[in-house]
């Protein structure tokens, strides 16, 4: 069977529409938030340790940063 | 089972629905419940890219009917003994474990999953994760200095798990009423992404790169290009609080100097 292209190595072509410009003084650059608003926003690419489960390890991580919400991309459980 | 996993933290946990897409990536040490040839082992494993059938397992929380699943790639690594070392690409959602049972059906002498480690989750890979203990300490560090690169050593914009998402560039002026909920018109899109279809799930970005809802295309990325009107995409989740951008200013104006 054939080797696929998988999602993280399709090219991607912009198509142009129209063009305009953004005002300065709303919004920012994600890197460029203040700090408060950077973490709100936030997301870490956690490697996670053998033995808790995903949750568990999202739940320390919620206690280290003292966030009141976390979440988790993808379950990997044994 | 180790490996990348994002962690999104307050108002970030809405992009975790896009994670489930972009595919993952795995090492996985499959053990032999007999001898076999290197040679066999490298063309099973071969067969088992593309498209394959899966059923999830008793455990899962999904619905429990057989589904395709693709697998991109497949690349036999090394082996041991009844120790198979191998690395696979693959859509999400597609169990390892019954992988590597079927590779051991197929081979004839069965198989599991001895250990797995996920090396990519969409645009994340291993290289760039951090650990708890990096987390805690680098926290710590960054609560002492309020140095803001501390931070930025561990945590990034959630724009990052949305690499993978076709992309909808959009006026400043389009952008509250989406952030209501409302959808997207042609008029407010400035460029795209080519490859969307009607149905895609894409993400509607603003001119500084900054998220500001996922929604789903009603029409593909060269119609979407020559539309003059109408309906665009279908938000689902908006990301961008209200309020960030005002609502239909002529450029260049402030909310104080419009004319009554």
């Amino acid at each position: 069977m054939p080797r696929s292209v998988a999602p993280w190595e399709t090219p991607r072509e912009l198509l142009v529409r129209a063009e305009d410009r953004t005002d300065p003084n709303f919004g920012h650059r994600p890197e460029e938030r203040p700090a408060e608003e950077y973490l709100r926003f936030g997301l870490i690419n956690l490697d996670k340790p053998a033995g808790p489960t995903s949750h568990e390890v999202a739940a320390w991580v919620k206690r280290i940063l003292k966030v009141e919400q976390v979440g988790h991309g993808g379950t990997l459980e044994a | 089972m180790t490996g990348v996993l994002p962690v999104t933290l307050l108002e970030a946990t809405k992009v975790v629905q896009a994670l489930l897409y972009g595919g993952k990536e795995y090492v996985c040490v499959m053990k032999l419940h007999g001898d076999a040839q290197e040679a066999q082992v490298r063309k099973t494993l071969e067969e088992f890219e593309d498209l394959i059938y899966q059923r999830p397992p008793l455990r899962a929380s999904v619905k429990r009917q057989l589904r395709t699943r693709r697998i991109y790639y497949s690349d036999f690594l090394e082996m041991n003994g009844r120790n198979v070392l191998f690395s696979v690409g693959c859509e999400g959602g597609t169990y390892i474990r019954k992988l590597c049972f079927d590779v051991g059906e197929v081979l004839g002498c069965g198989a599991h999953m001895q250990e797995l480690r996920r090396t990519r989750a969409g645009p994340f890979v291993e290289k760039d994760s951090v650990t708890l203990q990096e987390v805690a300490y680098s926290f710590t560090e960054y609560q002492e200095t309020q140095d803001l690169k501390i931070l930025k050593r561990f945590v990034q914009p959630m724009e990052r798990a949305l690499m993978l998402v076709p992309k909808i560039y959009v006026r400043d002026s389009a952008i509250a009423a989406v952030c209501h909920g409302a959808s997207l018109t042609a008029p407010g899109v400035l460029s795209l992404e080519g490859g969307i279809k009607e149905g895609s799930l894409i993400a509607v970005f603003s001119l500084k790169f900054e998220a500001v809802a996922l929604a789903r295309a009603v029409a593909s990325s060269e119609q979407i290009v020559d539309m003059t009107h109408g309906v665009v995409a279908k938000v689902e989740r908006v990301l961008m609080p209200r309020g960030t951008y005002p609502k239909c200013w002529k450029s260049g104006e402030k909310p104080d100097e419009q004319e009554s």
